[in-house]
């Protein structure tokens, strides 16, 4: 045995596998770069949505919790503040003159007041709000089921999608948006929340319309909502991708 | 053909060795006639494929998963994540002094781990730039790495699995034989003072080797994609069960990681085994299927 020859083999190895590391890392920079390999990885998306939805049954529920599971803290995040003259007026008058326009590919385009939304007929839920960031909390949230409001504007066959305009633009001037697939807006725990636990929803939280989509992650429950628009495609808005975080490279479909 | 890169691989020790059994030739009987390298099929093309496509799925998983954590660097058990109770957290925190250090928190033992974790390169952050994929903080594009390549880890672990139990692999060559477990304890021996098998002994997986590559492929895959699933709100929705046997959203993510880092663990032990019993000979049997071994008699060391 040549100990010589043995400890220069052992630094030969401990490069070539450090090198390898580096290349493969170097390697994986470029790709992210590149046009084509993020629009490659982002048909993953597709796939995930088709197998979580043939496994899912259209009904099938988001756990809801007890009143002890609730968080003591609900953190807010993204915009807490949609931070324009007019909606601190309106905030100033408890959103006494809000109203949420539902549009598009409807048969009755309706503009609901705060008042009558608040007068139909409401669903409480407790429930598990899943950050994309990965934290998890959990709250009471009551709101209006969309499919209520859905029986009353009557959607066209042509429609696919609800976009949710909000009253909230981020420093850059960008309006923030989202959308969901038609058949959601059916799903009965989706809301357009008006209360969290068991108070009329702050501004952080998205006063004083919030959509709540329990089965998908936090970033689809757009919050400010003043406008619900049904579309047959998503691309001619804003971006194209279908809401302010996807238009950044977030899925669209945050089923996971 | 096959004894040259034998000899060349394998380096002094060998031809060391070589030049012994030549001088001994003349006294020694010629039952050393058997050739001095035996070559063996060892690893079949579909398991080679399904190898090397596993191997890149999880150096881009893992550190997908890295950029992906550091977006909440902290780990919680149930199903919320109140910040003031984290089994773990990784963040750069401002020292007495006004400096910037990183601190890791584990049970509530804190540990100053900067330049490494919670604070790297002049930034606060939980795992540094050269262990993420990409290296810069971007949440949108870590998840586009790990969910597209969690559809290939996981649909190269199916198809492997099915062909294994199709050609019987895993009962011909992982499952421990009877006398594997009669000799656990000497395989453990072995492996503690470094001793490589020779001979036929090489041809077989040895008993420990089995059980971790079991370990992995029916415990560790198995748990690292189930935790995984666990942690979306549309696979709880379909199957409550499951997020709920592994303790809640927030905990499958914390097994998720500890998962993440046993397999870590395996892929250090795995690379280590891999050059201390022949990187040349181990690393072409990997790629092109053919494995060599030492005939007993011919070369013998001693």
């Amino acid at each position: 045995m040549n100990p010589k020859h043995e400890v220069k083999r052992r630094q030969f190895l401990k490069g070539a596998l450090g090198a390898t590391g580096v290349i493969a890392l170097a390697g994986c920079d470029n790709l992210t770069q590149s046009d084509w390999f993020p629009e490659l990885l982002s048909q993953a998306e597709k796939l995930t949505e088709l197998a979580q939805r043939a496994v899912t049954p259209a009904g099938a529920m988001a756990k809801e919790y007890s009143e002890a599971d609730i968080s003591a803290v609900f953190p807010a995040n993204g915009n807490i503040d949609p931070g324009t003259q007019d909606y601190a007026d309106r905030a100033r008058e408890e959103f006494a003159r809000w109203e949420v326009r539902i549009d598009g590919r409807v048969e009755a385009p309706t503009a609901f007041s705060i008042g009558a939304l608040k007068d139909m007929p409401a669903r409480t839920q407790i429930t598990r709000h899943d950050c994309v960031e990965g934290w998890s909390a959990i709250g009471k949230w009551t709101g209006v089921p969309l499919a209520d409001l859905m029986r009353q504007v009557r959607p066209l066959s042509s429609a696919r999608y609800a976009v949710f305009h909000c009253a909230d633009i981020d420093d850059q001037g960008i309006a923030y948006y989202e959308s969901i697939a038609v058949q959601d807006l059916y799903h009965p725990q989706t809301i357009l929340a008006y209360e969290l636990n068991g108070k009329p929803l702050d501004v952080p939280h998205g006063a004083p319309f919030r959509l709540r989509l329990e089965r998908q992650l936090g970033y689809k429950h757009a919050k400010y909502v003043e406008r619900i628009e049904l579309v047959e495609s998503l691309g001619r808005i804003a971006g194209g991708k279908g809401g302010y975080w996807e238009d950044q490279g977030y899925e669209w479909y945050a089923g996971i | 053909m096959a004894s040259l890169i034998r000899r060349e691989s394998s380096g002094s020790v060998v031809r060391s060795c070589s030049v012994t059994s030549v001088m001994e030739q003349p006294s020694s009987p010629p039952l050393n006639a058997a050739p001095a390298v035996e070559t063996v099929y060892r690893h079949t093309v579909p398991a080679r494929i399904s190898h090397w496509l596993n191997a890149a799925c999880l150096f881009v998983l893992i550190m997908s998963g890295l950029q992906i954590f550091n977006a909440h660097p902290a780990l919680y058990w149930g199903d919320r994540s109140d910040r003031d109770k984290p089994l773990l957290s990784i963040r750069p925190m401002r020292a007495d002094n006004g400096e910037i250090r990183g601190v890791t928190t584990v049970l509530g033992y804190r540990f100053d781990t900067t330049g490494v974790l919670g604070y790297s390169d002049g930034r606060g952050r939980a795992f540094p730039a050269w262990s993420t994929i990409p290296g810069p903080q971007w949440l949108a594009m870590g998840r586009r790495w790990h969910l597209f390549f969690a559809w290939v880890f996981v649909v190269n672990g199916l198809l492997f699995m099915a062909y294994s139990l199709f050609t019987r692999h895993f009962t011909r060559d992982l499952w421990p034989t009877k006398r594997d477990v009669r000799n656990v304890g000497r395989a453990v021996k072995d492996h503690l003072v470094l001793r490589r098998p020779k001979g036929d002994e090489a041809k077989h997986y040895n008993v420990l080797q089995k059980l971790a590559y079991l370990a992995v492929i029916f415990g560790l895959a198995p748990l690292i994609v189930l935790t995984g699933l666990a942690m979306s709100p549309m696979v709880d929705a379909a199957f409550p069960w499951l997020v709920t046997s592994l303790g809640g959203r927030q905990a499958a993510r914390t097994l998720h990681f500890l998962a993440c880092f046993s397999f870590v663990a395996f892929i250090m032990i795995h690379v280590f085994q891999v050059v201390l019993t022949g990187f040349a000979n181990n690393i072409r049997s990997m790629v092109t299927g053919w494995f060599e071994i030492k005939r007993e008699g011919a070369a013998h060391e001693s």
